[in-house]
């Protein structure tokens, strides 16, 4: 079985984001990028799923600039065998990312899709159901563990309240959670290897899809700046206060 | 890669590897690691000047369009500092609407009190910086440590089977406080030298490197420059200045003497009962700020199952040295609030939020006893400044 | 203009996360609720404001049968709205990408019917975005949008089912998470404890005002740094980014790392002796004294 990774070059999560002074969006200009965090657990999930012989080869794949093969590197130093870059300048919502994706994956007809279930940046969350809706697969999101057995993949997912599992027919996408598992460290041998390793670069205006935007910025703005409340005298009065006046209690 | 806390192999532990090469360019920094090791082991500073370093922090702001004048250089040294503490300041407007503004305070102050970040924080208030500043935002917050010693304390450049490059053996020079043409310069002449000692059979050292520095251009600007810095070492600002000017000018840097350093940064500190006490005023929240809103805009972080990468070589010497003597020098010069001295069970103890670090250094150079061991954390770990900035 | 809403049961009552997703709606026009699984169509027939019930009694809670079922009468609607739980963000861009929308996540603020504000960055930016689609697909956090009522109106409840063939998945069950306490993240209360407390065995004195209030405890790094409490425990911009409803910080200065991980708390209380400690700043009531004294007469005060 194939297994297609779908990762994303995002501002490092260790930076603290800054708006522009424009409010046209943030600031990305000089900052460093890194592979999206939940990317790096799927990446692990499918390298692990591959070292156990559930799975042949892990190919990854990125939409965007040039500039994110470095991401693709990083993924093969932790394990997959192959990257694709395809290649755009323009800045794509998840609806336009999901239906590139949908190409290559027709192309590559893996048994099985892994990828972060959203990205620090736009926070959108949504990629991989679109993506599965389009393919029409089964999903299985927000998964802390997963199993592959006879066909199936079963999913444990982090639900409201707790634990939820679902049993789903290969192919599926499954998104990743946090608690799924913790990334590897890409080592320098393996470092040194991934450079070896195959990167296939494909126009993404050479695959027919339209990407055209159907959100449009208005604008962006730093959240605002909580501002100092009261000073109560006693541990009653602020009991009564979060009774009467801000009822939370 | 994945030590944990307790210094045992983690679940994603990835051994260490040894990388084996003919010739090595150590090029780290100020303060490198490995360089001191290495100065250590070849002896690489026997007959030269014990190296000075000074603290620089930087913010950068976004200021006002209508303020923001690109090009604008301003330069100062003296007051918030007293005649016999060597410090400086830069203000330059750069890019879109921003501005860098630095302090560089010289690591051989004397006063235990003195905080570094508190006199980059308060030369803001001056009229000359505020200026510029008010209506602005601070954007990134950073601190390194720079070698100040310039000509006189460079060590012995190669050694066999490697050189120093850069600040890993201190070519900045200091009256300009520009290192980034003059380490360019250090690590071609290092790369022509090295090439050179490949080709040769049997040669393990890159000995045509000292050779190269000579008859370079970079060996001219460091000897012209040399006398300044410890001028004011020894005189003091005012009249440190007035021999900057003397020998620069009149001299044109090719005066018959040269200056030299007498000790060693963390020599120079005195205890507290002989230091002057100095009351900072309080943060404003607008042009000046506390400690932690700044090392947050550092954007440091460091992997918290790791162990603590600032280590005392002695802990038993903290509470009768550092905290008795000089009450925590550590908790003042650190840019970071990595150190803090807290009271415990009515004894004092000291606590280190490694977390914090920006990796300047400071620390390694300046503790009065070098009790203090500046260890590389896990790979990734350390402030992440934004390139250009 | 109306606007179909997904709902969640709990047992027979409907989750508040969902009355606040109807809330939001409500501003575009008339709302119909539609609610998956054999229990609460009664209780969500009483919901302010709504026109009709859709109830789905027999379809199973699988995001493939939910996304196809809505995606089968989407054509009715101009808007379809669940809130931001996981259930929610399971479903809906599932229907969006069904029907070729770009789905509008975690919005926390309505401008009008085409334009939403929602955090980017965990958080660091509000994006305002204007929707070129004919049709939104929304998800709402519900701490922004008070929650709809449950009045005497009884709505009509139609079934609904659908004969869309989804894909092959089954539902094998849910293990609710069993604990004493809440987890920190989804917590609707939250104490946590800084280096005031001064050791570990402190550390316990939060433990019964935590029990009265049903809350998870945190910890700012440094009480995790100085060994106070387990560094899953941490809250802050390197720990866990909580925004509970109430936020009570005991003995905890606020540095800027830890305000990182709870400045969106929707009220927040400090407990401190320093009066100039940063946490004030963030505070809505601040409460200057030794903690040791306020935290025994605050489980008092409590008590009743």
């Amino acid at each position: 079985m194939k297994i297609v990774v779908p990762v994303k070059r995002v501002v490092d999560y260790n930076i603290k984001p800054r708006v522009k002074a424009d409010n046209s969006g943030v600031d990305t200009q000089g900052v460093k990028m890194s592979m999206n965090p939940f990317d790096e657990i799927a990446v692990e999930e499918a390298v692990r799923l591959r070292e156990k012989g559930a799975a042949s080869e892990v190919v990854v794949v990125t939409i965007g600039v040039t500039e994110a093969q470095p991401v693709l590197r990083t993924a093969m130093a932790m394990g997959a065998d192959r990257a694709i870059l395809v290649q755009t300048d323009a800045e794509l919502e998840p609806l336009a990312v999901a239906k590139l994706l949908k190409v290559i994956i027709d192309r590559e007809n893996p048994g099985l899709v892994v990828m972060g279930k959203q990205a620090i940046d736009d926070d959108m969350n949504a990629t991989g159901q679109i993506l599965a809706a389009r393919l029409n697969w089964p999903q299985g999101t927000f998964a802390s563990s997963v199993t592959v057995e006879d066909g199936r993949i079963t999913v444990v997912r982090e639900a409201d309240g707790g634990l939820e599992t679902v049993r789903l027919a290969l192919p599926a996408v499954v998104t990743t959670d946090l608690r799924l598992n913790e990334p590897r460290y890409a080592t320098m041998p393996n470092i040194m290897k991934a450079k070896k390793k195959p990167l296939e670069t494909i126009a993404a205006e050479t695959l027919g899809v339209d990407i055209a935007p159907r959100l449009e910025t208005v604008k962006v703005v730093e959240p605002p700046v909580r501002q100092a409340g009261i000073k109560v005298t006693g541990v009653a009065e602020l009991v009564g206060k979060l009774r009467d006046e801000a009822k939370v209690i | 890669m994945g030590v944990t806390r307790d210094g045992e192999q983690g679940p994603n532990f990835a051994p260490g590897m040894i990388l084996r090469a003919r010739q090595t360019i150590l090029t780290e920094g100020v303060r490198g690691s490995i360089s001191q090791r290495v100065m250590k082991q070849f002896d690489l500073r026997q007959g030269v000047d014990p190296q000075t370093y000074g603290l620089g922090i930087k913010e950068v702001w976004e200021i006002p369009a209508e303020k923001h004048k690109p090009g604008f250089v301003q330069h100062s040294f003296g007051w918030p500092m007293d005649d016999g503490t060597y410090g400086g300041a830069w203000l330059y407007h750069f890019g879109e609407n921003l501005v860098s503004y630095g302090f560089v305070t010289g690591l051989d102050y004397s006063n235990t009190w003195l905080s570094p970040f508190q006199e980059m924080q308060r030369l803001k208030a001056h009229p000359e910086f505020a200026k510029h500043l008010e209506g602005g935002r601070r954007l990134i917050y950073g601190a390194r440590a720079l070698s100040e010693g310039g000509f006189q304390a460079l060590p012995r450049l190669s050694f066999p089977g490697g050189v120093l490059a850069g600040d890993s053996a201190g070519f900045l020079n200091m009256p300009k406080i520009k290192g980034t043409h003059t380490a360019m310069k250090s690590g071609m002449l290092a790369g022509e030298a090295i090439a050179e000692t490949l080709g040769q059979e049997g040669s393990s050292e890159a000995t045509s490197y000292t050779e190269r520095f000579k008859s370079s251009w970079l060996f001219k600007e460091l000897f012209e420059a040399r006398n300044i810095r410890p001028a004011f070492a020894r005189w003091g600002n005012r009249l440190g200045a007035l021999y900057a000017g003397i020998d620069s000018v009149i001299f044109r840097g090719r005066a018959p003497w040269t200056l030299h350093f007498s000790h060693t940064d963390h020599e120079a500190l005195k205890p507290a009962e002989k230091s002057k006490p100095i009351a900072y005023p309080k943060p404003d929240g607008a042009l000046t700020f506390d400690l932690t809103s700044s090392v947050f805009l550092s954007g440091t972080n460091h992997e918290e199952d790791q162990p603590i990468h600032l280590k005392l070589r002695d802990p038993s010497k903290w509470l009768p040295v550092n905290w008795a003597l000089f009450r925590s020098p550590e908790s003042r010069y650190c840019p970071a609030g990595v150190y803090e001295a807290l009271e415990e069970d009515n004894t004092m103890r000291l606590q280190i939020n490694a977390q914090n670090c920006v990796h300047c250094k400071t620390c390694d150079i300046k503790d009065p006893t070098q009790n203090i061991d500046w260890c590389v954390p896990e790979g990734a770990g350390g402030p992440n400044y934004p390139v250009g900035m | 203009m109306t606007t179909l809403v997904l709902i969640e049961a709990e047992g027979a009552s409907i989750k508040k996360a969902s009355l606040s997703a109807v809330a939001a709606a409500r501003t575009f026009g008339s709302v119909d609720v539609l609610l998956v699984g054999p229990q609460g169509a009664q209780e969500a027939a009483k919901i302010d404001g709504i026109t009709r019930v859709l109830h789905a009694e027999t379809t199973p809670q699988l995001a493939e049968s939910i996304a196809a079922l809505i995606a089968d009468r989407a054509s009715e609607y101009d808007h379809i709205v669940s809130a931001a739980t996981a259930y929610g963000k399971n479903v809906l861009p599932r229907v969006a990408g069904l029907l070729d929308v770009q789905p509008i996540t975690e919005v926390i603020e309505i401008i009008d019917a085409d334009t939403f504000v929602r955090p980017i960055y965990a958080g660091s930016a509000l994006s305002t975005v204007r929707s070129r689609d004919a049709l939104k697909v929304l998800t709402v956090r519900n701490a922004n949008f008070d929650a709809a009522k449950l009045g005497d109106a009884t709505a009509p409840i139609e079934t609904v089912s659908t004969a869309v063939e989804v894909p092959d998945a089954a539902y094998v069950g849910i293990e609710l998470t069993h604990s004493d306490r809440p987890e920190l993240e989804s917590a609707r209360v939250v104490i946590s404890g800084g280096r005031g407390l001064k050791d570990a065995a402190n550390f316990k004195l939060l433990e019964p005002v935590a029990d009265k209030l049903d809350a998870a405890i945190g910890a700012s790094r440094a009480a995790v740094d100085a060994g106070f409490a387990p560094n899953e425990m941490q809250v802050g911009q390197t720990g866990k980014i909580v925004a509970p409803e109430l936020y009570i910080a005991v003995g905890l200065s606020g540095a800027i790392q830890h305000l990182a991980g709870m400045k969106d708390s929707r009220v927040i209380v400090a407990i401190n002796m320093d009066p100039e400690a940063p946490i004030f700043s963030v505070a809505d009531y601040g409460l200057v004294g030794d903690l040791f004294e306020v935290l025994p007469q605050l489980k008092a005060e409590l008590g009743a």
